[in-house]
């Protein structure tokens, strides 16, 4: 085994960082679900509010980028 | 360690962010501020590309619109029906710096996806310029027109007036990170679409799971057509909102 333990840190913590990722997918998907099942509701008043559903969805996917950027900085700036 | 995990026995030997390297076009010199890179090259296609659509695809006028014509007005319409819906009508004197932020993200976003194509927005050193230049024309922008009025921003008059201190100090700090989020969402999906393409473009040289790699490769590739136009959107339609609440700071 060579390396050395601040090594073995970093990709450990790139790893856990990953797990973000994962949590960005679940509020994306809980973002479409619910638009989706008030949109079956009311199909009319769907199409004037995509624009809200892509601006809840880069929300909700901009803390998974910050857990991402996190990863990104272990594994190649620290 | 990673490194010796691919390469010698299976013959492709590549690392997935090597695609992101910026080189020098002529040479293997170092790169300076004024060296011709493949980031200065594809800027110059990406530019080509939007000119070759918008100006010399419109050049005929024709009332039955030819079909590289009529792409062109359904850009020009999307984006202007955005900017008019997100924005309001008042929002609309602003509506071609936000229709060239989204030419030219789709274009090097959709650009960036043919083979050996480098995505120029792939780099926070691009989407950092577009969404500081953003952030600092917004606020510039809302305190001309509203003067210290702007400040409501953050002063939050629909809350209880005890709350009301605590939320400034959120929404002041989630006003500041709004350029990161925001140029960092287009990077990083950008940077993560094409080096999950890239590793599994590596599993292809195993035998046994080539064929599935090459369906993984080819799903990637659909998803990202789609990432690529939807994260173009996100940016434009985030910068209409910005620009919305410097206009309108009450609500």
């Amino acid at each position: 085994m060579e390396g050395n333990i601040a090594e073995l840190g970093q990709y450990i913590g790139a790893g856990l960082a990953a797990i973000g990722s994962g949590a960005a997918a679940v509020g994306v998907g809980n973002v479409a679900g619910n638009f989706l099942s008030g949109a079956l509701r009311n199909p009319s008043a769907a199409g004037g509010q995509t624009a809200t559903l892509f601006i809840g969805i880069a929300f909700a996917e901009a803390l998974g980028i910050f857990a991402f950027l996190v990863a990104l900085l272990l594994m190649f700036a620290v | 360690m990673a490194s010796d995990a691919h390469g010698e026995e299976t013959g492709l030997s590549f690392h997935p962010m090597d695609q992101f390297l910026v080189k020098p076009l002529f040479g293997t010199g170092e790169v300076h501020w004024y060296t011709p890179t493949n980031v200065t090259l594809w800027l110059f296609i990406v530019a080509a590309a939007i000119i070759a659509l918008l100006v010399a695809g419109t050049r005929g006028r024709a009332i039955v619109p030819s079909r590289v014509q009529s792409v062109a007005e359904l850009a020009y319409g999307m984006t202007y029906k955005m900017v008019e819906d997100v924005t309001g009508k008042d929002g609309l004197k602003y509506f071609p710096y936000i229709m060239t932020l989204f030419m030219f993200i789709v274009f090097s976003n959709m650009l960036g996806l043919l083979p050996k194509a480098f995505t120029v927005t792939s780099h926070i050193a691009v989407t950092g310029v577009l969404a500081l230049a953003v952030f600092v024309s917004v606020t510039v922008l809302g305190f001309v027109k509203n003067g210290t009025h702007f400040l409501g921003l953050f002063w939050v008059t629909s809350a209880p007036l005890v709350l009301r201190p605590i939320l400034a100090v959120i929404e002041v700090i989630s006003y500041f990170v709004r350029p990161v989020s925001h140029s960092i969402r287009l990077a990083g999906n950008m940077m993560a679409g094409h080096a999950v393409m890239k590793v599994f473009a590596g599993f292809a040289a195993i035998a046994v799971i080539s064929p599935v790699s090459i369906l993984a490769v080819t799903a990637m590739y659909g998803l990202e057509v789609l990432v690529a136009f939807i994260q173009a959107y996100v940016f434009t339609i985030l910068t209409c909102v910005y620009l919305k609440d410097a206009l309108h700071p009450q609500h």
